[in-house]
């Protein structure tokens, strides 16, 4: 079932390589996708939790190292989110006439990193799961390369060498921790390492998971660590931004809470401050940042950082409150930041650019974008009604269940007051985005431009019907995600 | 069926002096037949490398002391024999270009030659992998060195190739001096010039001819650093690459290469196994891989010219294959660099194969002459992307594989600075490597027409690229073979 979701993609894309007909062929993979994912999530026991539909084929045994697939709750919402961002993206991408070059390249590539990040978010063994998301990192190349816009050239090569770099680091903290287990109980499997961390079986070191955390953190684009993130969605195509910045920055959280949590709690528990003090930099640096960009595309791409640093905080909480609001917080940020770069997408198709100088009016000639595009910064700044609201309110409230010593507010608290801060902040540099590309006078140059094409549409209600479905009954994903909260926090902490 | 694998060398040796006689007596003949007999002559014996058994003179005759038959030595031949196969496919292609660069006396003239000398190569590469006595790596590693003296400067008519000819014969007969000099030190303090033997005195050495015994062994260092192309003895490898006729380029870099890191391994492990010199000695192997990556990777990034390029990509890679050899803890199977040159072996091979072809279409082998080739020609593009990022190390591939491998090793050992220097080298690989693809999808070509690519090129490259693949999730059957 599992091994299907990864190799739909594959043989899609490579059947369009081969010359099959591009967007059918996608458009038809990554629907299966959504499908098939759906039933997982329907016939995922949730009674009995745990890692389900798994299969497995041992590859080198003398290293316990495997194909092994298996889903929980957590990932499965993190696939739920990749097919629906993925058919989305597939969905507004351009018709195959309007691409001038390599048009079957274009979509085999977005295949591409929509295999990379299913087969990452389904492995249960630490190589797959690593190789896995690597996968995304050259087609994003070539996306950006070829297709994009602005600076793309250095945005290319910034993000590509970036990546790489950090993924290295990744690779070296993971073999670290494999290699600082006996040698009798070494293995590359997830379940089993967990297994071992309920026993205390795993040496805490902490420059280990210093080394986890800036891997991920990375891809994550932790502060200081982000400044390929902004400028790589900026150039990128929308529908390689929809997935980078919408499913790929996931896997590096998804990261911190399948591997680097559970296993190395105590070790976690010794760079809270570290943690707290860069995200603290996500939130208001960043955020700050973003309020002085002038253009749609680098706004949306500063903001997709700043955000992260919510999630940073529900994680570093480190308490079922705060943990269930990041996993939510990764749903819902995924689907809003990805209808935004849709939208932004749309509007630079039809006027040609993204500076806030230039645009304004907009709403007037394209009532659907504009009122989609609305909904979705909404939802982005954290208005209930959205998915977004039920995610960063537990994660406030987790951040301030750190009591300080009597009046003294403690460092969460701190944190947790920029972090309401940075609802304000926004709440400025979206609302002010929005009024500068869409309310006003219309430009007279607007004259003939029309509006998001009818059969694009339903790609953007899909997303945000998603979210208003998470905003108005969020129990339906807390429940799925609750068990694998309850197991990363079983481990023994202090 | 137990084949001795003397008998590998023996063919490949009966191959060589057949096509030598047939080209000297039969001037009429087309040829590309020399192409197609060396070619099936290697094939076969590539097929009956896999019949061989190891270990087959054990103690039981006067030659066990001279000529190892184990498992690595039967890895090494095979790498030797593949490797000298794909330089002859590439040598097949390369035909129009070899002789617009000689002198015309007549048609096809000395063309048989270019087909011959390859195969005495490989046989002087077999040897090396089975030698256990230094005069047995000695002579073995002069009929290497010696056909590629004449390969090297092939192309008569470009002062580019003889220009590389000539640094080659300097530099490689001062690295000769070196090792044939470290082997007589060694000789000198132990009175042997078996490994075995050395192996045995080196462990009973009094402490006094420590000293003379690590400067000999520095002397063999420097020698064999020629060889395997590692900083700080890699001046001559950029120039002579890219003078070299590229199929030539080719089996330098991975042939020569493969050999000489067998040859040092056999070299080495005798002072590594001593308590008395493996600090000493790792500390040495760890400075050379960090000049390596370093240089390497770092000389690598403005190159605009594909063989450079790849010249500098080998010295970083044999960075890469020093840190697997510094890592190297008593007690473990020689595994890790074997396996990262059966990859590395695939991708450089892979590259070089696709560049032949782009150079004989375009004229050039600058990074530019690869512009549009994703339009041109998706095939060759292909190829050259998988190898690309291969080498770069792109997971699923075996360059991926090797690396995690290296990694591996260098963590579980402890050595920090390896790890380190690695993660920022392999960063800065992306982008040498990456520019190959910005050329090949990003940019457009000048000519956008077509480019034609023979059967037999196009078969070897979905070889390759499956094997790549292959071997990248699922490294069992190297890992088998090396045991």
């Amino acid at each position: 079932m599992l091994n299907l979701l990864i190799a739909i993609p594959l043989v899609a894309a490579i059947a369009i390589l081969l010359g099959a007909c591009a967007k059918k062929t996608a458009l038809l993979a990554t629907a299966l996708n959504l499908i098939l994912t759906l039933f997982l999530v329907f016939q995922y026991d949730q009674a009995k939790a745990g890692y389900q539909f798994t299969s497995s084929v041992s590859l080198i045994p003398e290293l316990k190292l495997a194909y092994f697939v298996g889903v929980d709750g957590l990932s499965l919402l993190m696939l739920l989110l990749t097919s629906i961002v993925a058919l989305a993206a597939i969905w507004v991408a351009p018709q195959v006439e309007k691409l001038e070059r390599y048009p079957n390249l274009y979509y085999a590539s977005l295949l591409f990193i929509v295999a990379g990040v299913t087969g990452a978010f389904a492995s249960l063994d630490l190589f797959f799961f690593y190789a896995f998301h690597e996968l995304a990192l050259i087609p994003t190349f070539l996306l950006i390369g070829i297709w994009g816009s602005g600076d793309r050239l250095g945005a290319a090569w910034k993000i590509t060498i970036y990546l790489a770099l950090g993924s290295f680091v990744l690779l070296v903290g993971l073999l670290a921790l494999y290699l600082s287990l006996p040698q009798a109980v070494r293995t590359f499997s997830i379940p089993d390492l967990q297994l071992l961390a309920l026993k205390g079986g795993i040496p805490q070191t902490p420059w280990i998971y210093l080394t986890l955390l800036v891997g991920f953190g990375t891809l994550i684009s932790l502060f200081p660590f982000h400044t390929w993130a902004p400028s790589a969605y900026a150039s990128a195509p929308a529908p390689a931004a929809m997935l980078h910045a919408g499913v790929l920055k996931k896997f590096g959280l998804y990261g911190l809470l399948r591997v680097a949590l559970p296993l190395m709690p105590q070790a976690a528990h010794h760079w809270t401050n570290l943690l707290l003090f860069l995200l603290a930099g996500n939130i208001l640096y960043v955020g700050l940042v973003t309020i002085a960009q002038k253009r749609l595309d680098t706004m949306l791409g500063y903001s997709s950082v700043m955000h992260m640093g919510y999630i940073f905080l529900g994680i570093a909480a480190f308490n079922p409150l705060g943990l269930t609001g990041a996993a939510l917080l990764m749903f819902a940020h995924g689907l809003s930041i990805a209808a935004l770069f849709a939208l932004a997408g749309a509007v630079r198709e039809r006027t040609g650019s993204l500076e806030f100088s230039k645009l304004g009016g907009l709403a007037k000639p394209l009532p659907f974008l504009g009122f989609t595009f609305g909904l979705a910064a909404f939802a982005a700044i954290g208005l209930p009604g959205f998915g977004n609201f039920p995610a960063e309110l537990p994660i406030f409230f987790s951040a301030f269940s750190h009591a300080g010593n009597g009046l003294a507010f403690s460092n969460f608290q701190i944190v947790g007051v920029i972090a309401l801060w940075g609802v304000v902040i926004s709440s400025v540099y979206m609302l002010r985005g929005y009024r500068a590309s869409f309310l006003g006078e219309p430009n007279p140059r607007w004259a003939g431009i029309a509006d998001l094409c009818r059969c694009t549409r339903p790609a953007i209600i899909l997303l945000i019907g998603v979210l208003m479905i998470a905003g108005f009954r969020p129990q339906l994903f807390v429940n799925l995600v609750t068990p694998t909260v309850k197991t990363i926090l079983a481990a023994p902490a202090k | 069926m137990n084949l001795n694998p003397i008998v590998l060398d023996l063919a490949v040796l009966a191959l060589g002096l057949v096509l030598l006689l047939l080209e000297a007596f039969n001037e009429e003949k087309e040829k590309p037949f020399f192409g197609w007999l060396s070619i099936g002559g290697i094939a076969i014996v590539f097929v009956l490398s896999f019949f061989a058994s190891q270990q087959i003179f054990v103690g039981s005759s006067q030659l066990a002391q001279f000529y190892k038959a184990d498992a690595l030595a039967i890895f090494y031949k095979r790498l030797a024999l593949g490797t000298t196969l794909l330089v002859l496919i590439m040598a097949l292609e390369f035909r129009p270009i070899l002789s617009s660069y000689l002198p015309a006396a007549r048609k096809n003239a000395g063309l048989g030659e270019f087909f011959a000398l390859p195969v005495f190569t490989c046989l002087g590469l077999m040897w090396m992998a089975s030698a256990a006595d230094f005069v047995m790596i000695f002579v073995s590693l002069e009929l290497v060195t010696i056909s590629f003296y004449v390969l090297v400067s092939y192309m008569r008519r470009s002062s580019a190739s003889l220009e590389a000819g000539v640094k080659y014969l300097i530099l490689g007969a001062l690295s000769t001096g070196f090792f044939v000099y470290g082997i007589t030190w060694i000789f000198g303090i132990t009175g042997q010039t078996n490994l075995l033997a050395i192996s045995d005195a080196l462990r009973v050495l009094a402490p006094a001819s420590h000293t003379a015994a690590l400067f000999g062994l520095g002397l063999l260092l420097i020698g064999l650093g020629f060889k395997i192309a590692a900083a700080p003895f890699q001046l001559w490898v950029p120039d002579v690459y890219q003078g070299a006729p590229t199929p030539i380029t080719a089996l330098l870099s991975v042939g020569s290469k493969a050999a000489g890191f067998v040859v040092l391994w056999r070299v080495i492990e005798p002072f590594l196994q001593t308590p008395a010199f493996a600090p000493k000695l790792q500390l040495i192997l760890v400075g050379l891989a960090v000049l390596s990556l370093i240089y390497g990777n770092i000389a690598a990034l403005p190159q605009s010219n594909m063989k450079r390029l790849l010249a500098y990509s080998s010295i970083a890679h044999a960075g890469y294959l020093l840190v697997a050899i510094a890592s190297w803890k008593s007690g473990q199977a020689p595994v890790t660099f074997s396996f990262y040159l059966a990859g590395y072996f695939l991708m450089t091979l892979l590259a070089f194969l696709v560049l032949i072809v782009v150079n004989q279409s375009t004229g050039g082998d600058d990074i530019a002459n690869f512009n549009g080739l994703g339009q041109r020609s998706p095939v060759l593009a292909l190829g050259m992307t998988i190898s690309m990022l291969s080498l770069a190390g792109v997971p699923f591939t075996v360059g991926f594989l090797g690396k995690f491998f290296i990694f591996f090793d260098a963590v579980k050992t402890g050595q920090w600075l390896l790890v380190g220097v690695g993660i920022v080298t392999v960063a800065a690989g992306f982008y040498y490597y990456l520019k190959v693809l910005r050329a090949m999808y990003w940019n457009v070509a000048k000519n956008p027409s077509p480019i034609v690519v023979s059967p037999l090129t196009r078969a070897t490259i979905g070889v390759l690229i499956a094997l790549i693949f292959v071997l990248g999730v699922y490294p069992a059957p190297v890992l088998e073979m090396l045991k």
